[in-house]
């Protein structure tokens, strides 16, 4: 937290603060940035998805909330919803499942290894996502790299389906999100103090009691922190779903992107992005409240 | 009969021997401290004390059973680390209640020894705290409550006073001296504070360079150091260079400029070139008669209970140390007649500068 006493502006001899112009000054670049390229075009796809549609003449004049009670009650939109919710979830499972043992041993790893497979774990990002989704069509595919190699090593006789499986899409993003889980335990485990694990194997505690009731309950802010960026990324997530789950396995961004481009129904699609919008909004609030009440002896220590 | 017994301990990182050949016998209830400068291998020992490194040779034996690769978790020892390593999600109940659960002891019986240990260190009341809001020393006590609990076999504490300040530095010695002496528990400090290794031990064990180089009480470490080094480091001392020209059944005549001193050699062996200390405190400022030489005030600091003076003289330049006793002593450029006893000179053979 930032001192506040050392940030406020100056005092005047009257007693009141002086007004300072220059934070102002400051941050507006990053300020008309943020207004002009996010809060703008989110503010017309709100208005939008109010907007009348009419199959022959498109957009049409006055404003209705129809769009969003086709989508709140076509089944169809519930299932795209829910295959987006619970492919979300599972990315974030994966990612702390394998991402929490992984930022453990990094940590334990020496200098040199240490930075070089930092960069391994960081090295999905640095690739463009196509690139990287089609290298994983490649490797799943019926004729691709994973089911040549099993069929040879006669683990299967037919080919795992896992091109346009919700398995294939979740993999795929799991490796593309489970940097940021990463980095986000990074954090947390840089504040740990090593010696606490020395403390709790000294008072007897075994190695596992040690990491369940010691070191984790530590790292849970990372952990939940990490959860809520590659949930949120993973749910918004386009390229990798649209790749490898097909045409027909919809997400909610590729859902709306059918709408936007196929249909060319923009206020549905509009209504369908700020429902995802909504809903995320409510994950990542509800669960940052959460975390901050469990865990604020963790977070002010 | 021992109770800690280090046999030729030796810790090697590479091409470094970071700890060689340590063998320290501790008997129960005893209080030791390993004193050194920082990089002399005492926190080291300390760790292979505890187990969480194991020596490259050598063995440790507690209450005669070799406990050498029995892992930390398994050894009974209660640790106070420098940064106190409290448990942050934990108030400081359930700080000391987790080596009690480690030890399956029931809820009532828990209860009852935490609320015991937190009277002991004085902290009766704080036991729904969290350690972010508690000060400084409450944090300490706490986490010499959390290894006191369990009744470690050993108590190992390793440089525990040194995120205190002065003062509350002090109390705390004091106050673990009493404590460990109420409990009678075995207890290990590792400590660069040469007035903390006075004030709390029984004995005290001097490292530099990976090696005992002296382990006798606080008294005989500082007025019969063995090495340079020990003397250098506990408190402060003067070296005069002198060679030895008569040595006898109990003294050396030493000659130092145009100062010829008897000094007892105490039975050791004296080389031709040699190193006298004499202690600040051990020179007194005397009559002429009573004079051993005269030398001339070069600076004078007054610091409350005695004052401490820098003379120039045929022995080059002494510190002194003269008791305030309400009359100031001769200002600087002015002459003094400096006066000590035989037995309070010290003879080393010459070695490397320790500093």
């Amino acid at each position: 937290m930032a001192d506040s006493t050392a940030m406020s502006p100056p005092v005047s001899a009257s007693g009141r603060p002086r007004f300072n112009p220059s934070p102002i000054y400051l941050a507006s670049p990053a300020l008309l940035l943020f207004v002009g390229l996010l809060l703008v075009p989110l503010g017309l796809t709100a208005i939008l998805s109010f907007s009348v549609y009419d199959s022959a003449v498109g957009v049409g004049q006055g404003y209705t909330i129809a769009n969003y009670i086709e989508v709140l009650s076509d089944s169809y939109y519930h299932e795209i919803f829910l295959r987006t919710l619970l492919m979300s979830l599972a990315v974030t499972v994966m990612s702390i499942v394998l991402g929490v043992p992984e930022a453990l041993i990094l940590s334990r790893m020496r200098s040199p290894w240490r930075a070089i497979f930092l960069i391994v774990i960081l090295a999905p990002l640095l690739i463009s996502v196509m690139v990287r989704t089609l290298g994983w069509a490649i490797l799943m595919g019926n004729e691709g790299l994973i089911n040549t190699a099993l069929i040879t090593l006669g683990a299967t006789q037919t080919p795992l389906k896992m091109l346009y499986t919700m398995t294939g899409v979740t993999i795929a993003l799991t490796h593309v999100l489970i940097p940021f889980m990463i980095i986000s335990i990074w954090a947390s485990l840089q504040k740990l103090d090593s010696s606490v694990e020395h403390a709790g194997l000294s008072l007897g505690g075994s190695h596992a009691t040690v990491m369940r009731r010691i070191i984790l309950p530590q790292i849970m802010p990372g952990i939940l922190s990490g959860g809520i960026i590659v949930f949120a990324l993973s749910a918004s997530a386009f390229a990798t779903p649209a790749i490898l789950g097909g045409r027909r396995l919809k997400v909610v961004a590729t859902a709306a992107y059918d709408e936007f481009t196929g249909t060319l129904n923009w206020p549905l699609g509009a209504a369908i992005a700020v429902l995802l919008l909504v809903g995320m909004l409510a994950v990542i609030l509800g669960s940052n409240r959460y975390i901050e009440r469990r865990y604020a002896q963790v977070f002010e220590s | 009969m021992t109770y800690l017994q280090l046999d030729g301990l030796n810790k090697r990182y590479g091409d470094i021997n970071v700890v060689e050949s340590v063998s320290l016998t501790v008997e129960q209830g005893e209080f030791v401290s390993l004193l050194g400068p920082s990089g002399c291998g005492k926190t080291t020992t300390l760790q292979m004390i505890a187990g969480f490194t194991e020596p490259t040779r050598g063995r440790i034996l507690l209450e005669g059973r070799d406990v050498t690769r029995v892992p930390p978790e398994k050894r009974g020892m209660g640790i106070v680390f420098q940064s106190y390593a409290l448990f942050p999600h934990m108030t400081v109940a359930e700080n000391i209640s987790f080596g009690l659960e480690m030890q399956g002891m029931g809820a009532a019986d828990r209860k009852r020894r935490i609320g015991e240990t937190l009277e002991l260190v004085r902290l009766g009341g704080l036991g729904d705290r969290y350690p972010r809001n508690l000060s400084g020393g409450q944090r300490q006590r706490v986490a010499i409550a959390r290894a006191l609990a369990i009744r470690p076999k050993v108590l190992l504490l390793d440089e525990p006073m040194s995120n205190l300040d002065a003062k509350l530095r002090e109390e705390m010695h004091v106050e673990l001296r009493n404590i460990q002496k109420t409990l009678g528990i075995t207890t290990i400090l590792v400590t660069h504070d040469q007035v903390e290794a006075m004030t709390m031990s029984d004995r005290i064990a001097v490292m530099f360079g990976g090696e005992l180089v002296q382990v006798s009480t606080p008294f005989d470490a500082y007025e019969k150091p063995e090495s340079a080094f020990a003397s250098g480091f506990l408190g402060k001392t003067n070296r005069i260079d002198g060679r030895v020209t008569v040595r006898n059944d109990r003294c050396c005549e030493v000659q130092s400029g145009t100062l010829s001193m008897k000094i007892p050699h105490n039975n050791r062996a004296c080389p031709e070139a040699v190193q006298i200390y004499v202690r600040p405190e051990k020179i007194r400022l005397v009559s002429p008669e009573e004079s051993r030489m005269t030398s001339t005030v070069s600076a004078r600091m007054f610091l409350g209970s005695h004052w401490a003076l820098e003379v120039d003289g045929d022995l080059g330049r002494l510190r002194i140390s003269v008791p305030n006793v309400g009359v100031p002593p001769p200002q600087e450029g002015e002459p003094v007649h400096l006066g000590w006893q035989d037995d309070d000179m010290r003879i080393l053979a010459h070695e490397a500068n320790h500093g």
